[in-house]
């Protein structure tokens, strides 16, 4: 059982840092809600439909990050055959392609009022829909296997090939042509945004970040409890 | 009150977006909340077989047979995948 020494550490730590992670999101959600719902300013020209930046830019920030992390953690499991980051990998696409969907969901919300339509085709759009594939593929090959291992090792290669894509998508609104604005947070000359604004999209955007905390660690103890029952019902097939 | 509601008549779009992330991310969490219970309570049951009886034991030829597995009841579809 050498090989389940890591993870039973692992275990420790995710239950240690699980409480901290899942009150940290009850409390930055409720704050957050309060201020991107009641205690912030209606933009000049978008009306009140800038409220819904403060879940649309969150969950589009956390479809980047979690694919991100998923494709570094899928480098480390290739490279060292560390058995956690694989756990992580798997515990992670589901909690990304939810927010690449929300992303996509409330961005159409937002586009019908300021655009005039639910849909374009654009460059931003478009490699956002394809992050959203890159997810579910990812998910689906994780599973297409009867040996997990080659399950993990299939999906590690399309994370680190679909990574590509992330830089593509930041950067699609300088390089093409687009609806889509650009970056008013994250630039080279500092924040473009009202404080008002930029205080309710934070607290969003960490409540966002400890709820895919809690998430991939109950998640990942939960995978952790499946490679035991396997290793348990092997052991007794095979004496 | 009705003015938060209303969302300066943008309420059909500003309340669907909140909606939709708030289902999103809640199932996401019941289905995870429902799958860890699931494998838990199938290593615990391993486990507890496993114990009340001495090794030599399984080590002869009726292997499978012994072990309690696949008792979990009907899962989300995201369990399906570890079931086979």
């Amino acid at each position: 059982m050498h090989r389940f020494a890591n993870p039973n550490r692992f275990l420790k730590l995710a239950n240690a840092i699980l409480p901290w992670a899942a009150g940290a999101t009850v409390i930055l959600l409720l704050a957050g809600l309060y201020f991107s719902l009641v205690a912030s300013p209606e933009d000049y020209q978008q009306g009140a439909t800038v409220r819904i930046m403060y879940v649309h830019v969150p969950a589009a920030w956390m479809a980047l990050f979690v694919y991100t992390a998923m494709a570094v953690a899928s480098a480390v499991a290739l490279i060292w055959k560390h058995p956690v980051s694989d756990l992580f990998a798997k515990a992670a696409s589901p909690v990304g392609a939810a927010f690449t969907f929300i992303a996509l969901a409330t961005g159409a919300f937002w586009g019908k009022p300021m655009w005039g339509t639910w849909w374009v085709w654009d460059a931003r759009l478009t490699s956002m829909l394809i992050l959203f594939f890159l997810y579910l593929g990812h998910m689906a090959l994780m599973n297409a296997f009867d040996d997990p291992q080659r399950g993990f090792r299939a999906a590690a290669v399309l994370a680190l090939v679909g990574v590509v894509n992330v830089p593509i998508i930041k950067f699609s609104v300088d390089w093409w042509n687009t609806l889509h604005q650009p970056a008013s947070v994250v630039r080279m000359d500092g924040p473009a945004i009202d404080p008002a604004m930029m205080t309710p999209l934070l607290l969003m955007a960490f409540a966002f970040k400890a709820y895919f905390v809690t998430v991939v660690l109950l998640r990942m103890r939960g995978e952790i409890a499946e490679a035991k029952v396997r290793a348990i019902s092997m052991s007794q097939v095979h004496g | 009150m009705q003015d938060f509601f209303d969302m300066g008549g943008y309420a059909g779009f500003v309340w669907p977006s909140y909606g939709i992330a708030a289902v999103v991310l809640a199932l996401l969490f019941v289905f995870t909340w429902r799958l860890l219970k699931t494998s838990e309570r199938r290593l615990a049951q391993l486990q507890a077989a496993r114990g009340r009886r001495p090794r030599r034991d399984r080590a002869g030829d009726a292997p499978a047979a012994a072990a309690p597995h696949e008792t979990a009841p009907a899962e989300p579809a995201d369990a399906a995948g570890e079931m086979r």
